[in-house]
C-alpha cells in the first residue's frame, strides 16, 4: 500500500470529480425533459407518434452507451452539412457531446420509467378531477404530473445512479473527469489498488448521497 | 456494400468474428458472473453478521463503482496480482494474462452483483412455508435446495436474470479499451483505417440492437418455459 500516493492524488480526483457531478447534473436537466417529453408522446393514441418514441427509447436502451458516444463524438463530424453548420461550435467540443450522449441515454430510461408511472395513475383521480370540472390540461399538469413523479422516485433513483457511472464513459473522448484522472494516475504510476481505493472510494460516497437523498424525497412526498 | 465484404476487401468477417467474440464473452462473464453469485448469495442471506457484511460490501461496491473503473484496475492490476502469487510458488517470469480472460472476468464480476441482488430477492420472495415444510418433511440440505427452493428460485429469478444478460451484454463494449477485439474494438479499427468512423459506430450500434433483440426473443421462450404450472 501506498499511503503517499493515496494522499497526493486525492486532491487532483477531487478537483475531476467536480467535472463528473457537472456532466451528471447537466445530463439529468436535459434528460429529464427529454424523457418527459417522449413518455407524453408514448401515451399519444397516434400511432406513428406512438411509435417514433418507442424506436426511440428501444434504440437508446438496446446498445451499448459507448456506441452512442463514438457515434456522436467521432460520426457526426464527418457529415459535411453539420460541419458547416452552427451546430459545429458544440459538437467539436467532446465535453458537448458527452452530454448530448448522455443526455438521450438517460432521456430514453426516463421515458420508460414515467410512461410506466403515468400508466399506472389511479383512474380515480382524473375522474375526480374531471367529475369537479377541472380541465383536462389543469387535470394533467396538477393530478397526473406530480402523482407520476412521485410514482417513479425509486427507478429514477436508481437511474440517476446508473447515470453517475455512465458519465465515466466521457473519458473514452479525451474529458479527464473522475475515471479519466484514475486512469492517468494508475498509468502512470502503475498502483491501480490505490487510486481504486480513492476513486471508488468518491464515486461510493456520491451513490451514497444520491440514494439517501432519494430516500428523503420518498419519504417527504409519500402519501 | 463493398466496405462489408467478406475477405481482404471488405470488413464483413472481421466484424462477424468480433460479434462472436463479443457473444463468447458475455457468456463467459455471465457464467462467472453466476460462481461470483452462488459465494454471494448465502453470504448476503447468512444470519452472521461477519459474512453478511462481505456479502453486501461486494455487491454495494461494484455497484456503486463505475464499470470502466473496475475494468481498468483488473486490467493494470491483475497481471500484477497473478505476478505476486506465482513469485510466492518461486516463479519470476513476467505472466501475460488473456485479455479474454482479464475481460470477462472483470465483466463476470460486474453481472455477478447484479444477479446475487437477483438471486436474494427471488430466494426472499419465496412462501416461508416451503422451508418449514421441507425441514418438516425431513427433506436432506441438497435434497431440499435442488428439488424445493431451485425451481421456485429460477421460475422467479429468470425475468431479472433477462435484465442482468442485458447490461452484461452491453457491458462488454467498455473491455474494448483493453483491446480485445470484439464488436467495438473492430469499429475502432475499421473506423480507424477507413476514415469512416460513422458508418462503422452505426453498424456496431445495429450489431448489439440485434443481438439485445435476439436473445430478448430466446429468454421470453425460457419464460414460458419456467412459468408452466401457475
Amino acid at each position: 500500500m501506498d499511503l503517499d500516493l493515496m494522499v497526493s492524488s486525492f486532491p487532483k480526483l477531487l478537483n475531476a470529480t467536480l467535472v463528473t457531478l457537472k456532466l451528471l447534473s447537466l445530463s439529468l436537466i436535459f434528460g429529464l425533459i427529454l424523457g418527459l417529453f417522449f413518455a407524453i408522446l408514448r401515451l399519444n393514441k397516434n400511432i406513428f407518434v406512438n411509435r417514433f418514441s418507442y424506436v426511440y427509447s428501444y434504440i437508446f436502451r438496446g446498445t451499448p452507451l459507448l456506441v452512442q458516444i463514438f457515434i456522436i463524438y467521432f460520426g457526426l463530424g464527418q457529415i459535411e452539412f453539420l460541419r458547416s453548420s452552427f451546430l459545429w461550435i458544440i459538437l467539436k467540443e467532446p465535453y458537448w457531446c458527452a452530454i448530448i450522449a448522455f443526455s438521450l441515454n438517460t432521456g430514453a430510461y426516463t421515458s420508460e420509467i414515467l410512461r410506466s408511472a403515468f400508466e399506472t395513475i389511479n383512474k380515480g383521480f382524473i375522474e375526480a378531477g374531471d367529475s369537479l370540472g377541472i380541465s383536462k390540461k389543469i387535470i394533467f399538469y396538477k393530478i397526473q404530473i406530480p402523482i407520476a413523479i412521485r410514482q417513479s422516485l425509486p427507478a429514477y433513483g436508481n437511474e440517476i445512479i446508473l447515470m453517475l457511472k455512465g458519465t465515466s464513459l466521457a473519458s473514452t473522448v479525451t474529458l479527464m473527469d473522475l475515471t479519466g484522472v484514475a486512469k492517468y494516475i494508475i498509468s502512470t504510476t502503475f498502483k491501480p489498488i490505490e487510486v481504486f481505493i480513492v476513486a471508488g472510494g468518491i464515486y461510493l460516497f456520491m451513490t451514497f448521497i444520491i440514494h439517501n437523498f432519494i430516500r428523503y424525497l420518498e419519504k417527504k412526498y409519500s402519501y | 456494400m463493398d466496405i462489408l465484404a467478406f475477405g481482404n476487401t471488405g470488413w464483413g468477417d472481421e466484424l462477424f468474428f468480433a460479434t462472436l467474440m463479443t457473444i463468447a464473452v458475455s457468456i463467459t462473464a455471465m457464467i462467472i458472473g453466476f460462481c461470483f453469485a452462488l459465494i454471494f448469495t448465502p453470504l448476503k442471506l447468512s444470519k452472521n453478521k461477519f459474512l453478511n457484511f462481505i456479502g453486501n460490501s461486494y455487491t454495494t461496491i461494484i455497484r456503486g463503482v463505475p464499470e470502466l473503473l473496475v475494468i481498468y484496475l483488473l486490467f493494470f492490476g491483475g497481471s500484477g496480482a497473478v505476478m505476486y502469487v506465482a513469485s510466492i510458488f518461486g516463479y519470476n517470469k513476467y505472466i501475460e494474462i488473456n485479455a479474454f480472460l482479464t475481460g470477462s472476468f472483470a465483466i463476470g464480476i460486474i453481472s455477478g452483483a447484479y444477479s446475487t441482488e437477483v438471486f436474494r430477492g427471488a430466494i426472499q420472495s419465496i412462501d416461508k412455508g416451503q422451508f418449514e415444510a421441507s425441514k418438516v418433511l425431513g427433506l436432506k440440505k441438497p435434497v431440499h435446495f435442488f428439488k424445493v427452493i431451485m425451481p421456485q428460485m429460477l421460475r422467479l429469478a429468470v425475468p431479472n436474470l433477462s435484465n442482468v444478460w442485458q447490461i452484461t451484454l452491453k457491458d462488454t463494449s467498455l473491455i474494448s479499451v483493453t483491446g480485445l477485439v470484439e464488436i467495438m474494438r473492430q469499429s475502432y479499427i475499421a473506423a480507424g483505417s477507413t476514415r469512416d468512423p460513422l458508418f462503422f459506430y452505426s453498424f456496431a450500434a445495429v450489431l448489439y440492437l440485434l443481438l439485445t433483440f435476439l436473445s430478448m426473443k430466446l429468454i421470453n421462450k425460457l419464460e414460458i418455459k419456467y412459468r408452466r404450472g401457475y
